[in-house]
């Protein structure tokens, strides 16, 4: 096994407020190797934006990092001051947003952007980096490259826009990639190409890729692992299939659920009743235990840590060993 | 022209729509227009759409972002009015209707749950007000109505709760203010606001697609049993293919404001026909299908405001050849579905 490219440890971010300080992230913590694409997924609030927030280092204030420490190649990444943490953004780590428009400058031309990104970064001479800046461009499927780059981003649709996102990204030749919601703004056979095309891009290159995302589908096809986020925290984390298919933590299991699929007829879903707490109110004990199905006492008081479950580890007491050994 | 479902128990179409076209006017002002020599200008939103749905059914609408099936839910609930055909619920044409002094009947009979559950509700209003104020509006619970000795707005209040109630909200939910919700929450007072008149026909506008999915899994679910219990008629708008698979009976899908496939829900997901449906379902990613790299799809939908001639998807099809790029395809039956495609109608796919 690849030494991991990131290793994020009891990642936990605060919010002071007037009203006390809000634990948004707490104990978080994963590995992504080179290579491996990580799918981080999770409801409206559970903290999946905030923990690529945390590692690119642009997490809005008051928001910080109050404990754990980030990794990149064995590095500390999560205290570097303002300015080196810049040029950690781009170079090693590139970043892919939501939503294509903002991301871009509307007064300046796609090429000014890429060339602009490619020289920061990289040493190299104006003609070099336009040359780069057309590949780039190529590469991510855009036609006339040549005649593109000197058009500004309204010239381009949302699907083409988030291409060109994707080469800013790119630009750099970052070796992790953290892309949160890349194809949500998108239409569906937009999403399916952008997602075949992150996935080509990070084979050829050999990045890891950090996919934050609400859509399990997304998920199920594009990446290697998932961690499944609930309240701030993961509650399960392991290989794909085995999340998907026969997920441990009974939150995952109403996830999984609740998704209407293609392949099978089912006259109710399942639904998971209630909602997700606000931080303000995290339940003790574990936060899914006003919802869970499978509650028992110990849920009540005492929070569970990510157990061995199977093929996943999941942050559940029903899978704690010495609990069985004593049943 | 109708589609034989073999729903059991769908007696009559309740909606019935022939030849619908909406065309907007997106013309640059006039000085503009004098100074650029430029002339007027149109989309063309909904193009010769016709379908009807069955009492107690659901009809689908699916496509992608500017297809026109938002269009087509504003136009059958009145929002806007066609610029040509028409519409017929239960027989009478809406649109003559909504002009005349029985306009308020029929919008009794028909409501519409819109998108965005945090822009459709009055901030400012209060749980009782919001879904009230049709019953209000309608005179559902008003004076002529009061023989007991409770008073008008007791009354109300209780049939307020009890619409809460059955959309799973409290009924002590009525004092609290939309912002005191959650999207779901919100999403549910708009269906019980949809609900008070005791409509016959809901119009759906992508109900779910800003929900989280447990929680439109709880929304998704209201709405079947709702239909069940009081014989509800939907019109279903969304993008989301695995959500219109597990809602409908039949499915429209369109792609630049014409219907290119009509068909019920089991053909068009089982055997579809037309290119663009096949594209659709290749695209969607789903929970089950680890692995399995999606055929992406070739293009983008073309600019509205100047669509390709003959059939507006030729650029992207792969089965495109000649006539299809001059000859408009005409909705026509294909086995149990409709379609709009040379291709299959010559038989070449």
């Amino acid at each position: 096994m690849n030494a991991p490219l990131l290793e994020v440890r009891h990642l936990k971010v605060e919010f002071p407020t007037r009203f006390g300080t809000l634990v948004a992230l707490d104990d978080v913590s994963f590995d992504i190797v080179p290579g491996e694409i990580l799918g981080v997924v999770g409801e409206s609030g559970a903290g999946k934006s905030l923990t690529g927030a945390a590692i690119i280092g642009l997490l809005d204030p008051p928001g910080r990092i109050a404990a754990g420490e980030v990794r990149f190649d064995g590095r500390r990444i999560d205290n570097l001051p303002y300015e080196d943490m810049r040029k950690m953004r781009g170079r090693h780590i590139g970043a892919i947003f939501q939503d294509p428009l903002t991301s871009l400058d509307p007064l300046y031309t796609i090429g000014q952007q890429l060339i602009e990104t490619i020289q920061t970064h990289l040493p190299v001479s104006t003609a070099e980096a336009r040359r780069r800046a057309i590949r780039l461009l190529q590469e991510t499927g855009i036609s006339a490259a040549e005649q593109r780059l000197d058009q500004y981003p309204h010239q381009f649709s949302g699907g083409m826009r988030q291409r060109v996102v994707i080469a800013l990204a790119l630009a750099g030749e970052p070796r992790l990639i953290v892309a949160d919601e890349p194809t949500t703004a998108l239409d569906v056979s937009i999403q399916a190409q952008i997602i075949s095309l992150l996935r080509r891009l990070c084979k050829e290159h050999g990045a890891a890729v950090m996919l934050v995302t609400h859509d399990m589908g997304v998920i199920a096809e594009t990446c290697d692992r998932v961690a499944v986020m609930y309240a701030g925290r993961i509650v399960e984390i392991g290989p794909v299939a085995s999340v998907i298919h026969a997920p441990a933590h009974p939150y995952s299991t109403g996830l999984m659920g609740s998704i209407p699929a293609m392949d099978e007829d089912r006259e109710r879903l399942l639904q998971i009743d209630g909602a997700m707490p606000r931080l303000t109110a995290i339940p003790r004990g574990c936060a899914f235990n006003p919802r869970c199905p499978r509650v028992f006492d110990r849920c009540r008081f005492e929070r569970p840590e990510l157990l061995d479950a199977g093929a996943t580890r999941a942050a559940c007491w029903l899978h704690d060993s010495k609990l069985e050994q004593a049943a | 022209m109708s589609v034989a479902t073999t729903e059991p128990g769908a007696g009559k179409p309740l909606v019935q729509v022939r030849d619908l076209a909406k065309t907007f006017d997106v013309s640059q002002p006039w000085l503009n227009r004098v100074l650029e020599h430029k002339g007027r200008q149109f989309v063309h939103a909904v193009d010769d759409v016709s379908f009807s749905i069955k009492r107690g059914t659901t009809l689908a609408l699916v496509g992608e972002s500017g297809c026109g099936k938002s269009t087509v839910a504003r136009l059958l609930v009145g929002l806007y009015e066609p610029t040509r055909g028409r519409v017929l619920f239960d027989g009478i044409d809406t649109a003559e209707t909504l002009r005349s002094r029985r306009a308020r009947g029929l919008r009794r009979r028909m409501q519409m749950i819109f998108q965005d559950p945090y822009a459709s509700l009055n901030p400012r209003w209060s749980v009782a007000d919001i879904v009230g104020e049709p019953l209000r509006e309608h005179g559902i619970v008003g004076p002529e109505t009061s023989a007991e000795d409770k008073s008008t707005t007791k009354r109300l209040k209780a049939r307020v709760a009890e619409l809460l109630q059955s959309v799973g909200l409290a009924a002590a939910d009525v004092e609290k203010f939309p912002h005191q919700f959650s999207g779901g929450q919100r999403q549910r007072i708009s269906i019980a606001r949809a609900l008070a008149t005791q409509p016959e026909f809901l119009v759906c506008d992508e109900p779910t697609s800003a929900l989280d999915v447990s929680v439109q899994a709880q929304v998704l679910n209201i709405m079947k049993d709702l239909q069940h219990r009081q014989g509800l008629t939907y019109l279903f708008i969304s993008h989301n293919l695995a959500v219109v698979r597990h809602v409908s009976d039949q499915v429209g899908v369109m792609y630049l404001g014409r219907l290119v496939e009509l068909a019920d829900k089991k053909t068009v997901f089982t055997q579809p026909r037309h290119p663009y449906t096949r594209m659709l379902l290749d695209a969607i990613p789903d929970i089950h299908m680890t692995g399995r790299a999606r055929t992406p799809v070739q293009g983008e939908v073309p600019n509205p405001l100047n669509p390709p001639s003959g059939c507006t998807f030729n650029p992207r099809c792969p089965h495109a050849n000649d006539r299809c790029r001059v000859e408009r395809p005409a909705l026509l039956p294909s086995g149990s579905a409709i379609v709009a495609c040379h291709a299959v109608q010559e038989g070449r796919i």
